[in-house]
Parts: structure tokens; C-alpha cells; sequence
């Protein structure tokens, strides 16, 4: 192992220096990657590893945490981290060719080759892996991913775990190879093989030693959640990740609200059909953005004041209930101003 | 114990001895000026102090652990003198959950609701020293009178502990962050209060013992909702009453030192107080509070044509890397347009102090305050150091200030 320096060469001294202090969880698409390997996981789904142009260091994530994909064509996505996070030079993902794809699955599928360059935003978690003396894993197809680092984590940690892995067939299944040597502590369900799986008898009743975390299309997670409902599980027991948004229903009020940007100190009236996010961009404020509906986590802005009416599929009940941030892509407001830390 | 290569330089001064640490400048100079990597004689320990590398070490987490310590004592083979941090002496998988948690305590959305008090805090403290003005001026020590009484006025308060034993917040971080350093006077003049000390700290961090709605409560309803154990608690509090004091106080006082001996850039951030929060790092740059961390190296690692054995420590010195001519300009200038980005002085990657925005904001609140009222600031005495094995610190700052 060679530790190589860096360091960027000696800048010389700005003109206009930047006084922007930028946490690693702010950081923008701005950064390229190579594909080194394009490798077929299943039917439908391709691994892909990425690397710095230059060889270097990517950035540091956890298990759950999640990169944005941006195509030459601009297109972005997001994709669950499924590598090993102590190969600091490599990112996997998986991709499955989505037939109700916006587009960008079938991009990856059909054009994007080894040498090519895609940009990169993130990583950020909305999925992180807490502490716990048991785990219980719900993948669903491609929802294996973010689970794949977890499980390793899992075994570093010396938990008992136990992954439950749910898909149509045995085919369409990305990364069962690498899921072999974990023997009975996984259980593949596939349909054809098994017919539909009753995911309240997987998660079973509720256990103070034990989390849950699932990751699959939206009718296997409201299945996890309604189970997890009806056995009682704790708040913060159960964990989710969302490939798409959930469903939030009508907005709490259908009147404009004011949004004050409290560092600029300009006020701007956000109109039904307007998202707070154009609006503050508008006025002038610079959030980051990326998914555009309330799953990624990256236009996260800090409440002051007020109340928001919560729409995004990241932020627990208790989160949603302390009311110190939001995500201005999807969420609006309850009471007729929010203060905003923009 | 490192073999070293004949090629290999070696130093013989001890960063750790008392003519070093008063005046650690002639000591980084020829670290750096040695080579990439040196060995410590006296310890016969790895170094470092040229930036690049610093900042190299420091990010690759996978090749340096922290688990076996981030001071001289090797974890894997001495038993150390309390429980290990669940932060600073952790690693992935492990170090996630607490850093996950304090990350979201300590970040920019949670302050920027106690901006307010804090700057409004911040100028009844700066006016109440300035009621003692006469023929408007006044001197006064600037260590314990400010960038002492500040942090211990808000962040106390912020992290939710009692009114009770307050004064005992700086001698633990003090004795904590000399125990980093080899057991020399500076660890056998605390020996005797370890017990008292670590005693009246771990009180603190229970949950009876905080307050409902501080830094401390939010710690354990993280626990509640399962993101850490109610085990780990505890544990993440002592990190923010260890870690959260001595390293603001000094950061202060070397903001303070840094505008005495440069009158321009005192002008410059009174008439443009937006650049203070900048200079605040370039402050803590130019001075780095916290001058060196251990690692410990998980397999052969080569570095400049040297490897570094697998198992064995080597200190990093922050101070040094952060004067280092070939990664700055005018290294031991206090530039206020200077961009400090990048400098190591909160340390670097995934350990970099989880507190940063916390001394950010508390440094801004003061200057902020100080800038309003304040024409001018100088030195109206010699300053003298306080001695710690990995703080840079002050025992006294005289500091004349001008009434604007």
C-alpha cells in the first residue's frame, strides 16, 4: 500500500478568496469519475465501478449512503452505494434497466462504457446503519444494494443479522454469488420459486434488540412499514429507503405562504404549484439541489421559524416533528410564513 | 518500535520537552526541512510535518487507525487511562453512529437557532469589559477575562450541564489533552487529580445531570430513537466537555494574538466583518490550538520512499504542516485574504473536529462584538504559554483595547 500525497499544488493567493466554508456533506456534482468495469449482475441490472480520473481517493461514505450520477446528457440519479468502503479509489453501483425509467436507467444500460466520464454529487446517507446487537435486512430486487456494505458491517460488528431477499426469479437477482458464503443467514424468495412472501412473518413481532432496515420498490416498504405498524415496533426500528418518492397527498394549505430568507433578509410568497426551493432560488439564495422530490436529501435547509408542511420521503416522524429543517424540492409550509437559514 | 532505514532522518529534540513546546517553530522547521518522514530519537516514533503528507495520513483512514490511540500510548498493547473515545479513538465501522449523531447536534442547522443568543451574549460580555474603559482605553489579560469567559459562558450552557464544578471543564481538557503526549511532568503534575477530575466529568454526562433541551439531551434522545446506544450516551458527552473547551479557549486567544500583532487586519475586519469567520481559521492555521495527533499504521505503508511499518505509531504535527512554506504562502503570516482552506488545523477527513462549526460560531460571536467597539487591539505586555503536550496555549494574553 503506497500513501501517495494529494495535497493540490500551492494556490496562489486569491483575489477574491472564497470564504464559503464547505462541509463534505454540501459537496455539488462537481466532481468526475471514470467507469472502470461495466460487469452484468443479473437480468436487467449492471454493476458499474467508478474511480477518480486521477487515480485518487474518493470521498468517504457509510453503509446506506447514496451518490448522484450525472450522464453526459445531464441526466441525474441516485444510486445505493454497494462497494467496499475501505477500497477508498473504487464506487460500485448497481443498476437495473427500470422499464419506467425516466430515461436514465436505460441510458446507463445501453451507452455508458469503461472510460467513460460521468460526474459524481455526494455521498449522503438518509439510510445510516445504527447500532444494534441484531439486524434484520428486507431487500427487494435491486434494494439489495445499500444492504450489501451494511451486511459487511454487520459481521465486522460481530451482529447477528439476517438478510431476507425478495424478487421475481432467482436471475433478476443482482449479487447472489457474493451472498453464498453467508450460508443460512440469508434467505432468497423468489416468486416463481416460492410465490408472494408475507412480510410481517419476515420482520416478526417487535424486538428491543433488533433493527430492521429495507430497501425495495414502494409495495414491499409499505408492506415493511403496515407490518411494522401492526406489531409495534418502535419509532427508529425500522428503517427505510426509498427508491421513489412516497406518496404525501394534497398540501396542508392551498393559500400562498412568505418564505424569509433570513440571511439576505428578502421575503418572497411561494404560490400553490411554485416549490419553495424556485422560489428561494429566485430571490437569490443558493441551495443545492438534486432529485427534485424529496428523496435524495440534498437541498436540506435549516427552519427558523414557522411550521413546514413536511413532503419528502427522509425524514422520520420525529424529525418531521422537531421542525429545525426541511427540503424545500417538495416540502411547503403550514403556517402562512417560514423562516428559512438561506 | 521502528527499525530505521539508514536513510532515514533523525531528529533528537523532544516536541514533547519544555523548550519546544514554549517555542515549537525552530522544531517544525526542521521537521519539515528533514524530510517526509522522520523518526522521533527520544520515542522512537514515526513524524511528520510537511502538509502534504499530514494531510495525506490524516484522510486515509483505512491505512492509519485511531483505535489504537491518537496520542503516544499504544491501545493494543497499554491499557489506557480512561475509556476510550467513541470519536477520536475509534475507526469505522464503530466510529459511524457517534460521529452520525454529533455530526447533526453540532451542525450549522442546530446552531444557526442559538446564532442569536450567542452573538447576543457575546457583546454584553465585550460591554462589560469595556465599562472599565478609562480615557478610552483599557488592558486587561485577554486569556481568562475573554477567550476564556466566553466559551465557558455559552457552551456549558449549550451542551446542558449544571452550574456546579464548572471551573473543573479546563484543567480536565488540559490533563486530557496532555495525556496524548509521553508520561512526562506535564502528565505527572496531573497524576494526583486524574481520579477527582474524570470523577466529577463523568457525572456530568448523565442524563439526570443535563439539561432538558442542550447538545447533552439531544445526545441521549438520539439513543431514544436508536441512532446510538443509551450504553454510548454518556461516552459522546464527556467528547464534547473533553474536546470543547480548551481547544475554543485557545482558538480565541490565538485569534486575539493574531490581530494584536497585525494593527491592518484588525482595521480591515472592522471595516469588513464578514471576512471574520474566514479568519478565524486562517487564526487557528496560523497557530493550530491542537499541534499533533498519533496514528497507528494498519499494514507496511510507504511514504516517500520509506514504509512505515504495520503496528507502528506516527505523529502528525497539524502546527507544522500548517506553516509549511511548500503548501503556503507566507506561512507565519496572518493574512485575513488569505483562503486557509485546507489547512489541518481541525485535523482532516473523517475524524476532522465534529466541533468546528461550534468554535466557528462562538469566534465570530466574540470578534463580531469586539469589532463593533473595539478600534484597535495590542499587546500591552509580553504573553506567556501555558505548557501542554498537544494544546498550544496561553497562560497570559495583556492585551490593550482602544474604545472605538
Amino acid at each position: 500500500m503506497t500513501l501517495t500525497a494529494e495535497a493540490a499544488p500551492r494556490p496562489k493567493r486569491a483575489a477574491k478568496p472564497s470564504r464559503t466554508a464547505r462541509t463534505t456533506d454540501q459537496r455539488a456534482a462537481d466532481q468526475h469519475a471514470v467507469v472502470t468495469a461495466v460487469e452484468r449482475a443479473a437480468d436487467g441490472v449492471v454493476a458499474i465501478t467508478l474511480a477518480h480520473p486521477e487515480g485518487r481517493r474518493l470521498p468517504d461514505w457509510t453503509p446506506g449512503a447514496h451518490i448522484d450520477l450525472v450522464l453526459a446528457d445531464g441526466t441525474m440519479r441516485q444510486y445505493s452505494l454497494c462497494g467496499d468502503r475501505w477500497d477508498a479509489h473504487a464506487y460500485r453501483i448497481g443498476v437495473l434497466r427500470d422499464p419506467a425509467s425516466r430515461g436514465g436507467s436505460a441510458t446507463i444500460h445501453d451507452t455508458l462504457r469503461v472510460g467513460d466520464t460521468v460526474r459524481l454529487g455526494g455521498p449522503r446517507n438518509t439510510f445510516r446503519l445504527v447500532p444494534s446487537p441484531r439486524y434484520v435486512f428486507v431487500a427487494g430486487g435491486i434494494g439489495v444494494t445499500p444492504l450489501l456494505p451494511m451486511i459487511r458491517q454487520a459481521e465486522l460488528l460481530g451482529a447477528d443479522w439476517h438478510l431476507f431477499y425478495l424478487g421475481r426469479s432467482r436471475s433478476t437477482m443482482a449479487f447472489l454469488d457474493e451472498l453464498v458464503p453467508h450460508g443460512q443467514r440469508v434467505t432468497v424468495l423468489a416468486k416463481d420459486e416460492v410465490g408472494p412472501s408475507d412480510l410481517g412473518a419476515l420482520i416478526g413481532p417487535a424486538r428491543a434488540d433488533t433493527k430492521v432496515y429495507a430497501c425495495g420498490p414502494q409495495r414491499l416498504l409499505d408492506g415493511v412499514l403496515a407490518a411494522a405498524e401492526a406489531d409495534r415496533w418502535p419509532e427508529g426500528w425500522v428503517r427505510v429507503e426509498r427508491f421513489a418518492a412516497a406518496e404525501q397527498g394534497e398540501p396542508a394549505r392551498a393559500q400562498p405562504f412568505d418564505v424569509v430568507l433570513a440571511r439576505s433578509g428578502a421575503t418572497v410568497t411561494v404560490a400553490p404549484g411554485t416549490t419553495v426551493l424556485d422560489a428561494v432560488q429566485a430571490a437569490g439564495a443558493a441551495v443545492l439541489s438534486s432529485c427534485r422530490e424529496g428523496t435524495c436529501g440534498t437541498c436540506e435547509v435549516a427552519v427558523l421559524d414557522g411550521a413546514p408542511d413536511h413532503r419528502d420521503s427522509i425524514l422520520s416522524p420525529a424529525e418531521r416533528r422537531a421542525n429545525t429543517c426541511m427540503f424545500p424540492c417538495v416540502s411547503r409550509s403550514c403556517s402562512d410564513r417560514l423562516v428559512l437559514d438561506v | 518500535m521502528p527499525t530505521a532505514a539508514s536513510t532515514l532522518p533523525i531528529i533528537d529534540a523532544d516536541p514533547f520537552g519544555p523548550r519546544v513546546l514554549a517555542d515549537p517553530l525552530p522544531f517544525q522547521h526542521e521537521l519539515r526541512e528533514a524530510g517526509p518522514v522522520v523518526v522521533l530519537a527520544k520515542y522512537g516514533v514515526y513524524a511528520m510535518g510537511r502538509h502534504a503528507e499530514v494531510q495525506a495520513a490524516l484522510t486515509d483512514w483505512q491505512s492509519f487507525e485511531s483505535g489504537a490511540g491518537v496520542g503516544l500510548a499504544n491501545f493494543r498493547t497499554e491499557a489506557p487511562w480512561r475509556p476510550p473515545s467513541l470519536l477520536l479513538e475509534a475507526d469505522p465501522p464503530h466510529h459511524d453512529a457517534p460521529r452520525a449523531v454529533l455530526t447533526t447536534i453540532l451542525g450549522p442547522r442546530q446552531l444557526a437557532r442559538l446564532r442569536e443568543a450567542w452573538e447576543a451574549d457575546a457583546a454584553e460580555l465585550v460591554d462589560t469589559l469595556l465599562a472599565r474603559a478609562s480615557g478610552g482605553a483599557l488592558e486587561f489579560d485577554a486569556v481568562p477575562d475573554l477567550a476564556g469567559a466566553y466559551p465557558l459562558r455559552v457552551f456549558p450552557d449549550a451542551v446542558g450541564i449544571g452550574p456546579d464544578g464548572r471551573e473543573n471543564l479546563l484543567p480536565y481538557g488540559d490533563m486530557a489533552f496532555n495525556a496524548f503526549g509521553p508520561r512526562n511532568a506535564l502528565v505527572e503534575r496531573d497524576a494526583e487529580r486524574v481520579g477527582a477530575l474524570s470523577g466529577w466529568v463523568a457525572s456530568q454526562c448523565a442524563r439526570e445531570a443535563l439539561s432538558e433541551s442542550g447538545f447533552g439531551a439531544q445526545i441521549w434522545e438520539a439513543a431514544d430513537r436508536g441512532d446510538i446506544t443509551h450504553e454510548q450516551a454518556p461516552l459522546i458527552v464527556r467528547s464534547l466537555l473533553t474536546a470543547g473547551v480548551d481547544t475554543t479557549v485557545n482558538g480565541i486567544a490565538a485569534f486575539l494574538h493574531a490581530v494584536a500583532t497585525h494593527p491592518r487586519a484588525w482595521e480591515r475586519l472592522r471595516r469588513q466583518p464578514a471576512l471574520i469567520r474566514g479568519s478565524f481559521d486562517e487564526a487557528v492555521r496560523l497557530e493550530s490550538p491542537v499541534q499533533s495527533f498519533f496514528r497507528t499504521a494498519t499494514r507496511d505503508v510507504e511514504i516517500g520512499g520509506t514504509v512505515i511499518p504495520a503496528g507502528s505509531k506516527a505523529v502528525l504535527f497539524l502546527g507544522a504542516a500548517n506553516r509549511d512554506p511548500r503548501r503556503w504562502e507566507d506561512p507565519d503570516v496572518f493574512d485575513v485574504d488569505r483562503d486557509p482552506s485546507g489547512h489541518v488545523g481541525y485535523g482532516f477527513g473523517l475524524h476532522q473536529c465534529v466541533g468546528q462549526h461550534v468554535a466557528r460560531a462562538e469566534a465570530t460571536a466574540v470578534m463580531g462584538a469586539l469589532a463593533r467597539r473595539v478600534e484597535a487591539i495590542e499587546l500591552a505586555a509580553t504573553p506567556r504559554r501555558h505548557l501542554n503536550n498537544t494544546l498550544r496555549s496561553w497562560a497570559s494574553l495583556p492585551l490593550r483595547f482602544t474604545v472605538a
